[in-house]
């Protein structure tokens, strides 16, 4: 494992001083009071495209600048830090890595430029039930003279509202729980028998549910094999799994860094409360989770960087490390804020809020143990 | 030439002389050699230390004036590196006792030009085994409340008191202690650190027997005991500060979880686990609820493992000290203790063993393993001292515990 480079460590702070002046959390609360519609700010989202944070993971020749999943990784997890709401992990993350996996050259050349300047937002269509599990896809797309038609249904999908194009995982055989018979589908969000139905979620993010009723693709939608995508699709998710981890070590960290002033200033008994050992001990626990996240979330980056064998057993083990935190420090810092934690006016129940629609996003804690126990022969 | 080339040809001398001096008949049994507590001296084992001793290369970063080998970490690595290849090992540091892994180091740091002379060459060629006095009945993590004295008379000091956890003072020669020496002072500010000559009739040792059955701790008992009078490592009653860097050289020396290398390594929690509870229809473990716990520690092991990757990438690529330093005692205490508690669970009354045939050497080792592990999170300053190390020195909390 490496350390940040000095280019890793000037983009660190680059991406700290434009989200704490540009998009800190005070905005967030403003997108959300506002109830935008689509679970985040337009000008933001623009800002992000300008500074070419969009095509963080796109290569040159398609418009991006191609800094790797690391680089990505130091982006996502300040803008963590002030809950910065915009499609930069379902398209630019997400979206990229799919078309980049799984894409043909024209797919590629169609949408990853317009990914890469923020332009069009593609995201990942997978889950269908109330918890992440790819395999038991049951959205069904039927050959069709030189196409395929597809009928089902995709929930919780990510800027599900907003998305220019989907990239749907469907049965083309086989019945749910199968890995055989999935297949992944790039369609153009304006295909008729689309219908999308916004969600009005705890961490006012931008959700839909999407229903695919006779969605009518041709043969160039198919991304990668017929039938065989259950392993790029956990390729693709786990690129997703890391950077959505590097973007929940933010949140956390925020978190633990509110906590820690607060146990500094806040008086009670004559004394600041951080003079109280019960306190500081949890303190001094939270912050060696947070260690311990960090490494494995910057492993899992460096993996996927280097393409390692041990990739996928990595990504699981940042998904739960950095989840396992983020839930205890989120439950931390409403409890050490006391009263003022539970008022709406003060900002960690966003931070709360966030935490738990994150951790349940491309598997909780739960999915990757049991994933990294299987990875482990057990 | 070029800092590599210097490095391939220093790695073409360090197999020569490894092929020359390294004896086979004791190649991949540094384990079992080091291991032993009595250090029984093996002909061969005798011959290697012996060799080894006379090259420095036991302690191959300390200057060679003093008899170490005046090598770089690079060079010091390859010799490691040779070493392992051939099954070789490096047996001074458990025969110095304390004199590599601490004493060594603060000696180097603190002592005086006639201190180093004396003391250091005989801890490389691995002559002399040391003690450490810290610990006394009624000093432990409040070490500072010590009461152990030495009086100034004239031309030597005079030692009376009691230390505990003294490890393996009972085959020791020279032993660090923590000493009162001035007894009206603020209790930080009367101590210095003394060394003194084992062999002489004012020190009595007592072996301490603990839960997994060895003894390799002391009670030490100081009666009129005598260390000449410049035999004070660094300021008189500065030894706080010199004990406190002393112990930083231990909290490095116990950061390496056991679980890297070495013959424990070799059969793994989820081998044992898939021997000993089966697997369901599914091909998984058959106890589910083991299963999750198994894969919840695994997966703490390999973040600690990974936050130790990071400490020393950090450190070399010249960041400031990583904060995550501080939390690797804890960190690894935790993961080495739960890994024996999850062992034992997973051997079921074949975890339960004492001694005998009835049960295999490994299913025995569990046991003894899984008890003394329990020092871990006491020994080097507690868990809980640890916590209030990151509390009050990483997140600048207030201290409240310490008075005085």
């Amino acid at each position: 494992m490496a350390a940040l480079t000095e280019e890793q460590e000037l983009l660190k702070e680059q991406a700290k001083s434009w989200a704490n002046e540009e998009a800190p959390v005070s905005k967030f609360r403003e997108m959300r009071d506002a109830k935008t519609e689509e679970g985040f700010d337009r000008g933001t989202w623009k800002s992000i495209s300008e500074m070419g944070w969009a095509g963080i993971l796109v290569a040159e020749e398609h418009g991006g600048v191609a800094m790797g999943h690391l680089t990505a990784g130091v982006v996502l997890e300040e803008l963590g830090r002030q809950l910065t709401a915009s499609p930069l992990l379902a398209s630019g993350i997400v979206g990229a890595s799919a078309l980049a996996l799984a894409g043909n050259e024209a797919q590629q050349a169609a949408w990853l430029p317009r990914i890469a300047e923020g332009s069009a937002i593609v995201t990942l269509a997978v889950d269908e039930g109330p918890r992440h599990a790819p395999l038991q896809t049951r959205l069904s797309a039927k050959e069709d003279g030189d196409g395929f038609v597809l009928d089902g249904r995709k929930v919780h999908v990510l800027e599900g509202l907003a998305a220019d194009a989907f990239v749907v995982a469907a049965r083309t055989s086989g019945s749910a729980g199968d890995a055989e018979g999935l297949t992944l589908f790039l369609v153009d969000g304006d295909s008729a028998g689309i219908d999308r139905s916004r969600l009005s979620t705890a961490d006012s993010r931008g959700y839909a549910n999407v229903t695919f009723t006779g969605v009518r693709v041709g043969a160039d939608a198919v991304m990668g094999e017929i039938g065989d995508a259950a392993e790029v699709l956990d390729r693709i998710l786990d690129r997703a799994r890391a950077a959505l981890s590097a973007e929940m070590l933010g949140t956390a960290a925020q978190s633990f860094d509110m906590t820690l002033d607060y146990l500094k200033n806040r008086v009670q008994f004559g004394q600041v409360i951080g003079s109280f050992q019960a306190l500081g001990h949890r303190a001094a626990t939270l912050f060696t989770e947070m260690e311990m996240a960090r490494s494995c979330v910057e492993a899992a980056l460096a993996a996927i960087d280097e393409d390692a064998d041990n990739t996928a057993l990595l990504c699981s083990l940042a998904k739960a490390k950095a989840g396992d935190f983020l839930h205890h420090m989120s439950n931390e810092l409403i409890q050490i804020h006391g009263g003022i934690g539970m008022t709406d006016g003060f900002d960690a129940g966003l931070y709360l809020k966030r935490a738990r629609a994150a951790e349940a996003t491309y598997g909780n804690q739960a999915f990757h143990r049991d994933r990294y126990a299987s990875l482990q022969g057990l | 030439m070029s800092d590599d080339a210097n490095l391939e040809s220093f790695r073409e001398e360090v197999r020569a002389w490894l092929a020359d001096h390294f004896p086979s008949a004791i190649s991949g049994r540094g384990a079992e050699l080091v291991g032993m507590e009595s250090v029984a001296r093996d002909p061969d084992l005798e011959k290697w230390r012996v060799a080894l001793g006379e090259k420095g290369w036991g302690t191959p970063t300390w200057p060679a004036e003093y008899g170490g080998g005046g090598l770089s970490q690079k060079q010091a690595q390859i010799i490691d590196q040779e070493m392992r290849k051939i099954g070789a090992f490096n047996p001074l540091p458990v025969m110095a006792g304390m004199g590599i892994t601490m004493v060594g180091p603060t000696i180097l740091e603190y002592g005086t030009e006639k201190q180093k002379q004396k003391h250091i060459p005989p801890i490389c060629r691995g002559d002399v085994f040391w003690a450490l006095g810290y610990s006394e009945p009624n000093a432990g993590s409040d070490l500072a409340s010590l009461q152990c004295r030495a009086e100034d008379k004239g031309d030597h000091w005079l030692v009376n008191g009691q230390k505990t956890w003294t490890s393996g003072a009972d085959h020791a020669q020279w032993i660090g202690c923590l000493v009162r020496t001035d007894f009206d002072a603020p209790k930080r500010d009367g101590i210095s650190f003394l060394l003194l000559d084992m062999d002489q009739p004012g020190i009595e040792t007592r072996p301490i027997e603990l839960i997994g059955g060895s003894s390799p701790f002391c009670e030490t008992f100081f009666n009129d005991a005598k260390a000449d009078k410049d035999e004070v490592l660094g300021e008189l009653n500065g030894g706080w500060t010199v004990g406190k860097r002393l112990l930083q050289h231990e909290r490095q020396s116990q950061t390496g979880a056991r679980s890297s290398g070495g013959a424990a390594a070799k059969v793994t929690l989820q081998d044992l686990a898939l021997k000993y509870v089966g697997v369901d229809d599914d091909g998984k473990l058959a106890d589910p609820d083991l299963r999750a716990r198994i894969a919840d520690h695994l997966m703490k092991a390999q973040a600690q493992r990974l936050t130790t990757q990071r400490v020393i990438a950090e450190a070399k690529g010249n960041h400031k000290v990583s904060a995550a330093a501080s939390i690797l005692k804890n960190a690894a205490s935790s993961v080495s203790q739960e890994k024996d508690e999850l062992m034992l669970e997973i051997l079921g009354h074949q975890g339960l063993g004492w001694e005998g045939h009835d049960f295999q050497d490994h299913e025995l080792a569990a046991v003894r393993g899984w008890l003394s592990a329990k020092a871990m999170s006491i020994y080097g300053g507690s868990f809980e001292i640890q916590n209030n190390i990151i509390a009050k020195n990483i997140l600048g909390l207030p201290e409240t515990t310490q008075k005085g």
